[in-house]
């Protein structure tokens, strides 16, 4: 008969960038149950929306995180501009679109590198980060920021980008779509990656919903739950689908955001063609007053922003519903069952955002 | 989205949720506000694009039952109304016991 023993999983672990611990209970090599612990580096940033002026609490947004920076901006400004019922120029949506699908491209080359990383292919993962160094260079260019971007404002965006600029950037994105389809090819045909990555960490559909997962995570287990589809921002003007895969395993994780990286690429390629003109923002009077629930869908899955005012300046509570906090009791069902070694490569198939996460 | 909210009261939650259930909702948050004397929870459920928000005034000395026995991942954002705000949940499936968030001082957000 076996023994079951508890094997402490990170803060620290070579695979995890950030802190995260799992207590793993083990039947020799088996994996039976994982408790997940949070809570090293949580900084209370919710709070700080009682002390900040409405439009400065943008900027606190922003640094939620360095690499979903950009869309906590968006989702904070989208719900007070929902309680102020304003309505931003289309300029702005649609720049704020284009952004957000940088970030997708930006956030996903990140997660493919380190992937490779994890199972030891380390020339794909510099392959990767060099391929994302465009998009950071493109971001650079128009907002004036690599990591963050204060380019969100109450009412629109702070810098309005040069039509010279976004016809540049069309032919670079055409370049990195060529870029990709060279990339892409060890990830989804590599025989050795296949082996790691084929059955491995498998959640069914009906496992994914109920547990409330998000994101390629949920979409990689067949669940076509996209919030873009609601056409926030300038996602109503644009023609996609919801990009999913019937396996459910880390193959199947890795396929969606391979794919969502060059429909990011073809959104962003709709948007540059009907760029409108006009004014990026809008004056914003009085404070406001009221509640609402922002939903956007960021690089790593559904994220949720409630604000709450009460006609001054300050707001009562600002609450972020980050999408690794919902897809963490995924990640503990996915590892019940695996192999000791697989832990490391199912960690990363959720994307974990921890700096999201312990907002 | 559905910004409507609908007022349940703490005592009726457990049945609230297993309804929402029965149709096919999923949990998508559950978060806490303070307000004088109380606290204001949110629950937000959704399917498909669609979103069902319940919210319920539970006071302060009030204890509120978990949903963790209708939808098990519940227990991340319970623990994390405990831990931050200090509302009391009883029954809740994975209990940190205050110890999910290394907080300097208890309940910040209280």
């Amino acid at each position: 008969m076996s023994t079951r023993s508890v094997i402490p999983f990170g803060p620290q672990h070579p695979v995890l960038p950030e802190p995260i611990h799992l207590d793993l209970v083990m039947e020799d090599e088996k994996v039976i149950e994982a408790i997940p612990s949070i809570g090293f580096i949580h900084r209370g940033l919710e709070k700080l929306v009682e002390k900040k002026d409405f439009n400065e609490m943008v900027y606190v947004a922003e640094r939620i995180c360095g690499i979903c920076s950009l869309g906590h901006g968006l989702g904070y400004s989208e719900a007070v501009e929902h309680i102020m019922d304003i309505d931003v120029p289309m300029r702005a949506k649609y720049l704020r679109t284009f952004w957000s699908e940088l970030s997708r491209v930006h956030s996903h080359l990140l997660w493919l590198g380190l992937l490779a990383d994890a199972f030891g292919f380390e020339s794909l993962y510099m392959d990767c980060w060099r391929l994302r160094e465009d998009a950071l260079d493109m971001f650079e260019q128009s907002t004036g920021g690599r990591v963050i971007f204060s380019v969100m404002k109450i009412g629109g965006i702070r810098r309005d980008v040069p039509d010279e600029m976004l016809k540049d950037f069309y032919q670079r994105i055409c370049r990195m779509e060529e870029e990709l389809k060279v990339l892409s090819k060890p990830f989804l045909n590599d025989m050795a990656v296949q082996t790691r990555l084929r059955g491995v960490g498998i959640l069914t559909a009906e496992q994914a919903d109920a547990l409330g997962c998000a994101g390629p995570f949920l979409r990689a287990s067949g669940i076509a739950r996209d919030i873009r589809s609601t056409g926030y921002c300038a996602y109503g003007d644009v023609d996609f689908e919801p990009i999913i895969s019937n396996d459910g395993d880390s193959y199947a994780r890795t396929e969606c955001r391979i794919k969502e990286i060059f429909q990011a690429f073809d959104i962003m390629k709709q948007l540059l063609n009907k760029m409108p003109g006009g004014d990026i923002d809008v004056p914003v009077k009085g404070f406001p007053n009221g509640e609402y629930m922002m939903r956007i869908e960021q690089p790593r899955g559904e994220a949720l922003y409630y604000v709450k005012a009460n006609g001054t300046k300050f707001i009562d509570r600002m609450r972020v519903r980050t999408p690794t906090f919902a897809n963490l009791s995924g990640l503990v069902e996915t590892l019940k069952g695996c192999d000791l070694a697989d832990v490391p490569i199912l960690v990363l198939t959720i994307d974990p955002c921890i700096s999201c996460t312990e907002r | 989205m559905n910004t409507e909210f609908i007022t349940v009261n703490p005592e009726n939650i457990i049945d609230e949720s297993q309804k929402l259930k029965f149709k096919g909702y999923h949990l998508m948050q559950q978060c806490a506000t303070r307000i004088p004397d109380a606290y204001e929870l949110i629950y937000s459920f959704g399917k498909d694009l669609e979103v069902k928000q319940l919210k319920i005034t539970l006071p302060e000395d009030q204890e509120i039952s978990s949903i963790t026995s209708i939808y098990p991942c519940a227990f991340i954002y319970e623990n994390e109304m405990h831990d931050l705000f200090g509302v009391q949940i009883k029954m809740i499936n994975i209990d940190f016991e205050g110890k999910l968030y290394r907080t300097a001082i208890e309940t910040p957000f209280k």
